[in-house]
């Protein structure tokens, strides 16, 4: 089959690889239709997450249909899934707390040491995302193997459109368990930090929950658009100093819950992220968390900071003082994505969640690649890119509407 | 705090010293091997289990290990299971087959490196229905081990804590890393993921792999990778 896979920094290919088999009774094969480029991504592509090995498939958002079964998972040969990125047991301790992305048998015995060296325990697994979490070839191929089958792929209706869908499987979750961390009450002005797809579904999700106002903080204009198309009072950071603006815009008090939607390789213009860029580069330091120290500083006292961007590591010159003094909560973590799907795909059919709007792209597998170096590049006009297979165009009736491929 | 009421350190103690009763004076490996500077056997309060690291030891000491895992069903079914030695081939990976002679003795192949493998025949010193098994291996082994598994009733609703405590000596007088050089890793190492393994056996039906494509071409996708 043909497969994107990860061969160094900025060196991603589109190779023929073997087909994946069905290895235990639980599997399930899906010929994928649909598969989006995940900000996550790139911290892939741009070297930043250990034990990545050349030749490892990426892709953790996918979807397709049924291809073939173990004799103990529950889906059927042609019904179409989405497959949370997360691999999760269903069975464990974890699992039957719906706390899915600390599964704690996905992460197989031969690949669980490096994470557990790292961060004191095995982390769950998850798709096509390194060797720390579990090694599992991930889903920008044609096909996948999806263990647990019976667990994590949720059947979805005919009349959805895969664009409708596909986001089940990371992003949308993703930005909703990032808004109900966030513990939102009546009232509340929540601030979120980036307004890639994770943010701008945190936006929505946070309406959604009643926050009173959203502001949204990012430098890509597009990014900015889209936000405030999903509600939100937007700051280009370029533009004004973000904490004397939140100070300002809450009557002096700070925000009640600050999102933080970047992650590990925040951008900005101050001494600090510099610093961190310097550090990161030379390995002293595995993150640049410099927009979750200025969402510390910024948050109201007593307030709520949800983190459901990615971070792999230690941060340096780490506020815990202030966090501590200011007596804020912190709730984060990977997503449970299991735990959203249903009542997620329920409010999509409702018309309650538009999963479509930031969709800038659509490609063929073939220019993954491409699209890798555009997603890392062009992040103004590339706000999600979603690649399609062959099989996509066997099983859609109708011409893929294709966006512009500038 | 000990990790269960039933296994206070005296109780843990009184446990170990029945299976060493049983075992014979072999399996004094159980015992504390701490001295402090004058040589002399230190006491510590702490309630954590004997195969903890203690300061005043080496910090590891390669041929005596042991790890706990928790797995959400009974000791009852966890115990049914390990007490049919010869399915220790599904879940230890260098364990290649394990032959049930009589009731007590089992032959077992263990992979070495370069294609080659060593022979022990093992006796059960110890067998406590749905609590504890120990073995050791007879004399005419190629080399000398000992075994104890503890299954201990978890807190309410959280199973059971599964703890494996092995020693091995090495043959001919190889001492230390040769352990590690003829398992091919670290017996800790070994011994957690022979009871990960164990685990997602028996919470799962089935033990998770990774087993998937690759771009890299010595690699099948139906064998796990590292």
């Amino acid at each position: 089959m043909r497969a994107l896979t990860w061969h160094g920094r900025h060196d991603v290919r589109v190779d023929t690889v073997p087909d994946p088999e069905i290895v235990n009774p639980r599997d399930a094969i899906l010929r994928i239709t649909s598969t989006a480029i995940c900000g996550s991504d790139l911290h892939l592509y741009d070297g930043y997450i250990p034990t990545l090995r050349a030749g490892d498939v990426l892709g953790h958002e996918f979807m397709g249909e049924v291809v073939d079964v173990g004799p103990k998972s529950n889906l059927q040969k042609g019904q179409r899934v989405v497959v949370p990125f997360t691999v999760s047991c269903g069975d464990c301790f974890f699992c039957k707390k719906q706390q899915y992305s600390a599964c704690d048998n996905s992460n197989p015995a031969e690949t669980m040491d490096a994470s557990r060296l790292l961060m004191g325990h095995p982390m769950g697994a998850a798709f096509g995302y390194a060797h720390l979490t579990g090694g599992y070839a991930g889903g920008q191929a044609e096909y996948v193997r999806v263990p647990y089958s019976d667990v994590g792929p949720i059947v979805v209706p005919d009349h959805l459109e895969d664009d409708q869908v596909l986001f089940l499987s990371d992003i949308l979750p993703t930005g909703w368990m990032g808004a109900e961390n966030a513990d939102i009450e009546e009232g509340d002005t929540v601030a979120v930090w980036g307004c890639g797809p994770v943010g701008l579904f945190a936006i929505q999700s946070a309406r959604i929950m009643g926050a009173h106002r959203v502001i949204a903080i990012d430098h890509y204009p597009r990014r900015l658009e889209l936000a405030k198309q999903m509600g939100a009072e937007i700051l280009d950071y370029r533009e004004v100093d973000v904490r004397e603006a939140l100070d300002e815009m809450t009557g002096g008090i700070g925000p009640d819950a600050c999102i933080d939607c970047v992650g590990l390789e925040s951008h900005g213009l101050t001494v600090d992220n510099i610093v961190d860029t310097v550090k990161a580069h030379a390995m002293l330091a595995t993150e640049r968390p410099h927009a979750l120290r200025q969402m510390i500083m910024a948050c109201r006292k007593g307030g709520r900071i949800s983190i459901p961007g990615v971070y792999g590591g230690f941060a340096d010159k780490f506020p815990l003082g202030q966090m501590m003094e200011k007596g804020l909560t912190i709730k984060q973590g990977q997503t449970h994505v299991q735990k959203y799907t249903q009542m997620l795909l329920g409010l999509i059919e409702q018309g309650q969640v538009d999963t479509t709007f930031l969709i800038s792209h659509h490609a063929p597998l073939e220019q993954a690649a491409e699209m890798y170096r555009h997603w890392h590049d062009e992040q103004d006009t590339y706000t999600k890119i979603v690649l399609k297979t062959e099989a996509a165009k066997q099983s859609a009736p109708k011409e893929e509407k294709q966006h512009e491929l500038a | 705090m000990p990790d269960n009421p039933a296994l206070s350190k005296s109780n843990q103690r009184a446990l170990i010293g029945a299976g060493i009763a049983a075992a014979g004076a072999t399996a004094a490996f159980l015992l504390s091997r701490r001295t402090g500077s004058s040589g002399a056997p230190v006491e510590d309060i702490s309630d954590a289990p004997d195969h903890v690291w203690r300061r005043g030891t080496e910090h590891y000491d390669a041929d005596l290990v042991g790890n706990t895992v928790t797995i959400g069903k009974p000791p009852q079914e966890l115990y049914d299971e390990w007490a049919d030695f010869t399915r220790f081939p599904r879940f230890m990976e260098n364990v290649e087959s394990v032959e049930k002679l009589d009731a007590k003795h089992s032959r077992w192949t263990i992979k070495a490196p370069a294609g080659t493998s060593v022979e022990l025949v093992t006796r059960i010193t110890e067998d406590n229905a749905g609590k504890s098994i120990a073995w050791e291996s007879e004399p005419e082994s190629e080399i000398t081990t000992e075994g104890r598994v503890e299954f201990i009733e978890a807190p309410p609703g959280r199973g059971t804590y599964v703890r494996l405590i092995q020693r091995y000596d090495p043959p001919g007088g190889i001492a230390g890393k040769g352990i590690a050089k003829l398992f091919q890793r670290e017996p800790k190492i070994q011994a957690r993921r022979d009871l990960k393994r164990f685990k997602s056996l028996m919470e799962n039906g089935e033990i998770a792999t990774n087993a998937s494509p690759s771009g890299r071409k010595s690699e099948s996708p139906t064998e796990p990778r590292i």
